[in-house]
């Protein structure tokens, strides 16, 4: 059984149908990756997926258990947390206090929320350096650690990573990769949404293709990297 | 030198329950971009209720009205106007949260006319004046220095209001879910994504907001001596423009424009006239406005409403 199973996934925005009909897997302990053009619908499935928006038809299935008539909330609680598109981290508190929002889901549980905080800036110790910073003040890079940072804070089983070479430059976008790589390899499972198709395809190991509310492709992501449609569609090459 | 004194410390207390008010304002407003237009109501609302369970604790009841009872009082009648609060939002707001914003604020002065009305029909369209009993309460002690007089009422209020202030500042900064109240005001989505509960902190803030007001209620009563069901809207008003004067949705900066907005009232009083202190508080707030948009704290525009 895989962690994560969505089902024929219909999600609509008011009147406009966004997803028609998704259907993926991810499997305990894999990097899965979701590419596609602007407007496709990458986002609109992990808000799909993190109960932000409710489908209108179609099953998800995380853990053995139905999640897509939960609130956004109590999901979080079962295991999936998300580093959303634009990082979205609370501008006006600091470094610390972002993090300490990404363990709400831990209640009081000092020593679990401590150990966390250890993990994360272990895997980003320049959190740790700006920790009583206001983390609006903090540089692009520094707040896209930060929102991915904050979503390991819960210690999901899932983590989705929605955009998050958007807006850094090259170098930056490297070390986030090889992070995500880092963070894969102690164990967490991860979804990752990226316009960036070639890192994100080299860096996963499984991909779907999103075109238009359906995935018109799917494969192991070395394959995917051959597939001369996705050469010519994604990865720019003629 | 004495006048001067004395305006300010009478501006202090005045200031001190526009603050209580103006945080009700600022708090709604920052967690759901809403004016909560009823809140002035809930703040009349527990000027009553600090009258009725005053009468009934001391003059019925018979209890010597001491320090204690008064204290019993508070955290009566706070309670009971939170949970109001709750009701409110429960009834009044939350249905029409998905409708905008424009729907919440009509619904926002129904309430607010309900409840004017509700409290004429329960205790009449007269003046309510509080007892003589109660001034035993606190013995009347009065300093005087360099001509000012400050009396130990006086001083217990400012206490009160500054003990409440200071608690609510506390929370809100340093603790958790204080913290995930400041977090719900920037962004309800990614609130959620925390595994925040938005609608559980929405809730709790229209408990302390209104149990803010009902205490300056209490305190408005016990200062003036009497009570009329209009109260919220002229007090509401104040507190409001105090809200607007420290930058909405900021909490220090309510309590800073309400002690403002306080101080110059009184100091217009004493300095120019009575008659005038409105004109001059708000022509202040004007000019403070054209300077700073954002009021005297507030960092973002308090754009749409």
């Amino acid at each position: 059984m895989a962690l994560l199973e969505i089902e024929n996934l219909h999600a609509y925005y008011g009147h406009v149908h966004v997803l028609k009909g998704v259907s993926l897997r991810v499997e305990e302990g894999e990097i899965v990756s979701l590419i596609g053009a602007n407007g496709a619908g990458k986002t609109t499935t992990l808000r799909s997926i993190s109960g932000l928006l409710r489908p209108r038809e179609g099953q998800i299935v995380f853990d053995g258990q139905v999640i897509n008539d939960m609130p956004a909330h109590q999901i979080v609680y079962r295991g999936i947390c998300q580093a959303p598109e634009g990082r979205k981290i609370f501008s006006t508190l600091t470094v610390q206090e972002n993090l300490n929002m990404g363990a709400y889901s831990l209640g009081n549980d000092k020593a679990a929320i401590e150990a966390n905080r250890r993990r994360v800036f272990e895997l980003f110790p320049r959190l740790e350096e700006r920790k009583n910073q206001i983390a609006g003040t903090l540089s692009g890079g520094e707040q896209q650690m930060l929102a991915i940072g904050r979503a390991l804070m819960a210690r999901p089983k899932l983590l989705m990573l929605d955009e998050p070479s958007l807006g850094l430059a090259p170098m930056l976008v490297q070390a986030i990769f090889q992070t995500i790589r880092e963070i894969n390899s102690q164990g967490v499972t991860i979804l990752l949404v990226e316009q960036n198709a070639r890192a994100a395809l080299r860096l996963a190991h499984r991909a779907y293709v999103l075109e238009t509310g359906r995935i018109v492709l799917s494969g192991p992501a070395q394959q995917l990297l051959g597939d001369e449609q996705v050469r010519k569609a994604y990865l720019g090459e003629s | 030198m004495g006048q001067l004194l004395q305006q300010l410390l009478n501006g202090l207390t005045i200031g001190s329950f526009y603050a209580l008010i103006a945080l009700g304002y600022t708090m709604v407003y920052g967690v759901l971009k809403l004016i909560n237009f009823a809140h002035g109501d809930l703040f009349m609302l527990g000027a009553y209720l600090g009258l009725v369970t005053l009468m009934s604790l001391v003059v019925s009841m018979g209890l010597s009205a001491n320090l204690l009872v008064f204290m019993l009082i508070f955290v009566i009648v706070m309670a009971v106007v939170g949970g109001v609060g709750i009701v409110l939002e429960r009834i009044a707001y939350r249905p029409l949260y998905k409708a905008g914003r424009l729907p919440a604020i009509v619904s926002a002065l129904g309430a607010s006319i309900f409840l004017q009305n509700g409290v004429m029909l329960l205790y009449g369209a007269r003046y309510r004046t509080f007892p003589e009993e109660f001034k035993t309460a606190v013995p009347e002690v009065m300093w005087t220095f360099a001509g000012a007089r400050l009396t130990l009422m006086q001083v217990l209020m400012l206490i009160i209001s500054f003990l409440l202030m200071a608690a609510l500042y506390f929370f809100v900064n340093y603790t958790r879910v204080g913290t995930a109240m400041r977090a719900v005001a920037l962004d309800h989505d990614t609130a959620r994504l925390m595994g925040i509960d938005v609608n559980r902190i929405i809730a709790l803030v229209f408990v302390i907001g209104p149990a803010l007001g009902a205490a300056g209620g209490i305190m408005v009563g016990l200062f003036y001596g009497r009570i009329y069901f209009t109260l919220g809207w002229s007090y509401g008003l104040k507190a409001f423009t105090a809200a607007i004067l420290g930058g909405i949705g900021n909490i220090p900066g309510a309590m800073v424009g309400g002690l403002l907005l306080g101080l110059i009232e009184a100091l217009a009083t004493g300095f120019v006239s009575d008659a005038w202190k409105n004109a001059i508080a708000f022509f202040i707030l004007v000019i403070i406005l054209i300077l700073r948009p954002t009021g005297l704290l507030g960092e973002r525009v308090a754009e749409k409403l």
